[in-house]
Order: C-alpha cells, then sequence, then structure tokens
C-alpha cells in the first residue's frame, strides 16, 4: 500500500504549481485553471487522509466540492466571457474597475 | 349649573381654535360674533358661579374640580384640576367681562385690519390662558397660564410683525419676561421639594403647620416675587411694558392693562400665606412696589406718546398694587387691581378711540382741543382720569385709598409716603394728558383734522360701559369710615386671604389718611391745570429751566441704553465669544475634524485597493501563510 506521505507531498507540489501559475500567467482563463488545480490538491490531501483514517466522510466531503466546484466554474467561465465582451480583454492588468 | 364652573376656560380655547383652524375661510361677521360670544359664555358662566359661592357663603370655601391626573413621578403628582374661590370669582369676572367688553370693541377697531381672523384666534387664546392662571389649584397648572398669556403677549405685541420695531418688542417681552420666569420656576421647585406637592391647599397646609423652615420660605417667597417683577412689569423687569404699546391698542388694553400685568399681583395674593410669613419678602415687595410706583409715574410726566404714558401709569398702578400687597393688605391690592382693570382698560381704549379719530395720531402734542368733536370717548376718558387720579367718589380712590390707609396702619410710613408722593404724580400726568388731548388749542394736522370723527357703535359702547364701572366699581369696597360692614369686597376674600393681624386705626386717623389722599389728588390736578391750561408756557420754561432732569425723564433715565450696555450686550458679546470660540472650533472642530481623520485614513487603505486581482491574491496568500505560521508554532 503507497504510504500517505506520498498523496500528501502529490498535494503539496499541485497546490504550489497552482499557486505559481496564478502568480506567473497573466490572463484570466490561466489564472482560474490555476484556481483549480489547487481545489483539486486540496481534495486529493482530504481522500488521502480520509482513506488513512478509514472513514467515508472525507470521501463524501470531496464529492460535494467537485460539485460545487462544476458549478463555480460555470459560473467563473460566465463571469470571464462577460468581461471579455466588455472589456475586449482578458489580461488581469486591464481590468482594475474597483482601484479605490 | 355651576358644577361646570371648570368649563369657563373652554369657550373661548374652542373658539381660538376654530378661528384658528377656519380663519381664512368664515366671514369677518361670523368670526367678530363667535369670539366675543365664546368670552360671554365664559362670563355668563363665571357669573353664575360666583353667585352660587356667594349663596353658600362661609362653608364652601371654593368649588374644585379635578378633571384627570396629570403628571405622576414617583411621590409626586400633578393634577389638572381646577378651584373657584372668591379670589379666582373676582378674577374670572374681571377677566371675562372686561375681556368680552374689549373684544366687542376690537370687532370696530381692527375692523380694516387684514389679519382680522387672527387677531380674535389671539384675542380668545388669551382669554383661555388667563383663566386656566386663575383657575388653576396648583402652581403647575397655574405656571402653564402664565406661561400661555405670555406667549400669546408676545403674538399679539409683535401682530403686526411686518413692523420690525413691533417684532423687536414682542421679543423684548417675551425675553425679560423669561429672567422672571426662571426665578418663579425655581420658587415652584422648592416648594414642590419641601411641600411634595404643588396644590395651594397642600402648600398652605404644610405653611400653617410649620413645616417650612423661615429661611427657605423667605427664598421662595422671593423667587416668586421674581417671577412677578417679571410678568407684572415692576423694577428692575418693567422695561418691556412700554415697548409693548406697538401691540394693537385693544391688546394693550386687554393684556397690558386690565389683565395679564395683573397676573404677578394676583399669584402673590394667591400665595399670601406664605408672604405673611416671611417679614422680609414682605418689605422687599413693599419697597420695590413703593419705588415702582414713584419711578415709572416720573416717567410718565414727560412723554408725548399717549399710550406710553399710559404704560408707564400701568406699570405704577402696578407698583400701588405691590405695594398693597407688601404691607399685607391683599384684598386691597386685588380690590385695586379689579378698579383699575376698568379704569386703566378704559383709559386705553379711549386712547384707541382718540387714535382712531385721528388716523392713528400717537402724539398728544399734536391733540388738543378735541373734546367737541368726541362726545362719548371724553366723557368717559374724563371718568377714568378723575378715577385713577383718585378723586373721591370714584372707583380708584376707594382702592387706592384701601393701600395707603394700610400701609400707614403697617407702620410703613416710608413706603407709604412714596405712595402719597406717586398719588400726586399719578394725578399730575393723567391730567397732563387729559388736557393736552382734549382741551386748549387744537394743534392737529391738518389731514387728521379732515378725517376727525367719533369711533363707531362698537367701540363707544364698550367705552360707556367700562366708564360706567369705572364710577362705580368702588362701591364694593367702602373704607371703614363710612361703616363698620360695608367693606363687602374684604369680608368676601376672606376665606382666601389669610388676614394675619390687621392693625385697625381709629376712625379720626382713618379721615385724615383719607383727607391726605383726597388732597394729594387735588394738588396733582391743581398744578396740571395751571401748567397746562393757565400758563402753558410754564411747562416750556421748565424745560429750559431744568434741561437736564428732563431729558433724563424723557428718556427714561436711560434705562434701556443702561441695560443694552450691561446685560444685553454684555450677553451678546459672550454669544459671539462663544459661536467664534466654541462652535467654531470646538463643535465644528470636533465634526469636521472626524470627517478629515476618516478621510486621511481612507486615502491610506486606498492605496491596498489597487483594483488587480493579483495584489488581492498575494496579499490572501501572505495572510493564510502568516495564519498557518501562527498555527504551527
Amino acid at each position: 500500500m503507497t504510504p500517505i506521505s506520498y498523496y500528501v507531498i502529490l498535494s503539496v507540489i499541485l497546490f504550489v504549481l497552482g499557486i505559481i501559475g496564478f502568480f506567473v500567467k497573466k490572463d484570466l482563463i490561466t489564472q482560474f485553471l490555476s484556481i483549480e488545480i489547487m481545489l483539486n490538491a486540496a481534495n486529493l490531501a482530504i481522500i488521502a487522509f480520509a482513506k488513512a483514517a478509514g472513514s467515508l466522510d472525507g470521501q463524501i466531503i470531496v464529492f460535494f466540492v467537485i460539485t460545487v466546484a462544476a458549478a463555480e466554474a460555470a459560473i467563473g467561465l460566465a463571469i470571464i466571457l462577460m468581461i471579455y465582451r466588455k472589456k475586449k480583454t482578458i489580461k488581469t492588468e486591464d481590468i482594475h474597475l474597483l482601484k479605490g | 349649573m355651576t358644577e361646570y364652573f371648570w368649563l369657563i376656560p373652554f369657550f373661548p380655547a374652542v373658539s381660538s381654535f376654530l378661528i384658528i383652524v377656519f380663519g381664512r375661510k368664515l366671514p369677518r361677521k361670523y368670526i367678530a360674533v363667535q369670539a366675543c360670544l365664546a368670552v360671554f359664555l365664559s362670563f355668563l358662566l363665571s357669573f353664575f358661579s360666583f353667585l352660587e359661592l356667594r349663596s353658600a357663603g362661609h362653608e364652601a370655601e371654593a368649588l374644585t374640580k379635578n378633571l384627570f391626573s396629570w403628571i405622576q413621578s414617583g411621590n409626586f403628582n400633578v393634577d389638572l384640576s381646577f378651584r373657584f374661590d372668591p379670589l379666582t370669582a373676582v378674577m374670572c369676572l374681571v377677566v371675562t367681562f372686561v375681556g368680552f367688553l374689549i373684544h366687542v370693541y376690537s370687532t370696530g377697531y381692527m375692523s380694516h385690519d387684514k389679519s382680522y381672523a387672527r387677531f380674535f384666534a389671539y384675542m380668545n387664546l388669551f382669554t383661555f390662558a388667563m383663566l386656566i392662571l386663575v383657575m388653576g389649584s396648583n402652581l403647575v397648572v397655574m405656571f402653564v397660564g402664565w406661561e400661555g398669556v405670555g406667549l400669546c403677549s408676545y403674538l399679539l405685541i409683535g401682530f403686526w410683525y411686518e413692523k420690525p420695531s413691533a417684532a423687536n418688542a414682542g421679543k423684548k417681552a417675551f425675553i425679560v419676561n423669561r429672567i422672571g420666569d426662571a426665578g418663579f420656576m425655581l420658587g415652584i421647585f422648592f416648594l414642590v421639594i419641601h411641600v411634595g406637592s404643588a396644590e395651594f391647599s397642600a402648600i398652605n397646609h404644610a405653611l400653617e403647620g410649620g413645616h417650612i423652615a423661615q429661611g427657605l420660605v423667605t427664598l421662595i417667597a422671593i423667587l416668586l416675587f421674581i417671577g412677578a417683577t417679571g410678568k407684572s412689569a415692576q423694577i428692575p423687569l418693567y422695561v418691556w411694558l412700554p415697548d409693548a404699546m406697538e401691540g394693537p391698542t385693544p391688546v394693550s388694553a386687554l393684556i397690558h392693562a386690565a389683565t395679564m400685568v395683573t397676573a404677578g399681583v394676583y399669584m402673590i395674593a394667591r400665595m399670601n400665606l406664605l408672604y405673611s410669613l416671611s417679614h422680609t419678602a414682605m418689605t422687599i415687595v413693599a419697597v420695590v412696589g413703593a419705588l415702582t410706583a414713584v419711578y415709572a409715574a416720573s416717567m410718565a410726566l414727560v412723554q408725548n406718546d399717549i399710550k406710553r404714558v399710559l404704560a408707564y401709569s400701568t406699570i405704577s398702578q402696578l407698583g400701588y398694587m405691590f405695594l398693597g400687597l407688601g404691607v399685607g393688605a391683599y384684598s386691597a391690592a386685588v380690590f385695586h387691581l379689579d378698579t383699575h382693570a376698568f379704569f386703566k382698560g378704559l383709559l386705553f381704549l379711549g386712547a384707541g378711540s382718540v387714535m382712531h379719530a385721528l388716523s392713528g395720531e400717537l402724539n398728544i402734542q399734536k391733540m388738543g382741543g378735541l373734546r367737541k368733536y368726541l362726545p362719548v370717548t371724553f366723557p368717559t376718558f374724563l371718568v377714568a382720569t378723575l378715577a385713577i387720579a383718585g378723586v373721591p367718589f370714584l372707583s380708584g380712590f376707594f382702592s387706592k385709598d384701601a393701600i395707603l390707609t394700610s400701609a400707614c396702619a403697617s407702620g410703613n410710613y416710608f413706603v407709604w409716603a412714596l405712595g402719597l408722593f406717586g398719588a400726586i404724580l399719578t394725578a399730575f400726568y393723567m391730567f397732563r394728558l387729559l388736557f393736552l388731548t382734549f382741551f386748549g388749542k387744537e394743534r392737529l394736522e391738518p389731514e387728521a383734522k379732515a378725517h376727525l370723527h367719533e369711533s363707531p357703535k362698537s367701540m363707544t359702547i364698550p367705552l360707556a360701559i367700562l366708564g360706567f364701572f369705572a364710577l362705580i366699581a368702588g362701591y364694593v369696597g367702602l373704607p371703614i369710615v363710612f361703616g363698620a360692614h360695608l367693606n363687602w369686597f374684604g369680608r368676601f376674600q376672606e376665606p382666601v386671604i389669610h388676614a394675619g393681624h390687621e392693625v385697625h386705626l381709629s376712625l379720626g386717623t382713618e379721615w385724615l389718611l383719607i383727607l391726605a389722599s383726597v388732597a394729594v389728588a387735588f394738588t396733582g390736578i391743581f398744578v396740571a391745570y395751571i401748567l397746562y391750561l393757565k400758563k402753558p408756557h410754564i411747562p416750556h420754561n421748565l424745560v429750559a429751566r431744568f434741561p437736564k432732569l428732563y431729558k433724563l425723564l424723557y428718556n427714561k433715565y436711560y434705562m434701556d441704553e443702561i441695560y443694552n450696555a450691561t446685560f444685553v450686550n454684555s450677553a451678546i458679546k459672550g454669544s459671539e465669544f462663544v459661536y467664534d470660540n466654541f462652535d467654531l472650533k470646538v463643535i465644528d472642530g470636533a465634526v469636521n475634524g472626524s470627517a478629515a481623520s476618516a478621510n486621511f485614513f481612507g486615502k491610506i487603505l486606498s492605496y491596498f485597493h489597487s483594483g488587480l486581482i493579483k495584489d488581492y491574491a498575494l496579499i490572501f496568500l501572505l495572510g493564510a501563510v502568516a495564519l498557518l505560521a501562527y498555527l504551527i508554532f
């Protein structure tokens, strides 16, 4: 059986990749993908711990998270689409409507 | 029907309310009839209640009616309750009767005024407030009426508010009265604290039981007297009354001669037990009254404005009433109050009639010889002048003599001498006014002469009725020399006026005092006759001889200027200082400062609001790392 630390390390690698991707990339779509990667890294960690603890609770939580993530992805993409329609760009430097 | 005596104040109240609400839509005739009728109904009810009270005799001291419990706070209760005892009865009769005649007079006098409805609404409101004042069975209800009449006085002095002088006079009356009212309220507070109730019966009970310390009684009496000096225009708060003549003449007659200004006298007569217990307070009242009587009379000597002469005369006569109160002659003071209401009301209405005839002329130097043109005004004015001057067998003679006799009997010879001296001045300035107005050469402006006419019936009939009462009102209180039991007025007041120890003079002394009063009255009249009819050049010579004295009197001892320079200006300066330094700097500074600091910190924080999603994410990340670090270590 694969030790739990392997899953956790993979999860951490994925999470850090997501962070780096979010900060390095400049367009909204890629940043959005990076966020999804971080989310799934967290999912992976939860499942790994749940398996180690021999409980089904974690797996059920992850199902919920995936369901919500699907809805969230739909909304997020819709927002990005609308931003593109309005501003003809999805570069984050050009979008600063909330500047104080 | 006398159990309904508590309805007396409500007729004018309802009428006033209706006129205020619907006045613009109602025809003038209707307003006039309603306003007069309301006061007349009050008079009828007062009269029947009075008859009831009289027939009940001494057993039923007062009719009382408790409408409802008004204020309940801890163990302090105030009821909205009325009482109708002999003192209230005569006050109600005078207020409603003289008030009714003045209302009738006003229907003629104000007929050309554009604010006809407003005038009658205020007049009815005033009558209501005055009746509340005299009928309240405790000091709080009395205070409501006290402030109510003050408000109506303000509204009616400033009735022609387009005139700045009228608006200012109204303001002055209001503010000066506030100073007195502060004392009055403090007096009420002390009584409430130490008696636990504001009811007159409870206060008298506590005083009779000796539950209040001597010093406290004196303090309360003086505080209440301060209120009276404001309302009744005594030294040092008299300055508002001469200016109050800016109001329409019927207002001067009703409020500033017959009724409202006597509220202070009524109040002290009502609290007579309190005053009787404090010799100091009594002396103060008597001396202030006597000084005011002479002081105001001296200013009346040289004024040329017909209404101002009467205003100073009113202050002077009020001084007599306080003199009477101060020497313990409470019923004599109230008696003088009543006769004064008739003859002074009549004098003002007569002056109004003269003004009406002369198209608003006020200066008596531009009158003269009017007696043939004003066949009703002249005789009534003459009767009133004779009455106030103290000519025997007219109303003013009996009441003024009653006061002076009591002053002498009480041993306050200084006060008595001042009173006698004031009586000479009174006779002199009143006859000066009469001679300059109705006798001698005509000095009319040609324009005024062209319109010269006697007033309409609505004005002359009230004059005649008041004239009749100015003649006979004195016979209800004859002095003791005419018989031991003829002072009906004094006996009627006995249940209310707790006559402590009245010193009785021998009949011979009484006769002497009466003769002195008569001599004094005729001296004043004679001097006026010489100076203003026989040898009219003498006054000019006198003015030329004593220019400083004349100027001092003519400018009313510069009292207004002194008050302006000291109190008014320092109050204004102080207010300006506070405005500049406290209002602008502290208050506005705090408000503006809080806004500015919010702005400042907002600016700093707004640097973090770049609007760029990466910045937010970075801060979020740092926050998450910091939180993690905190949890782990």
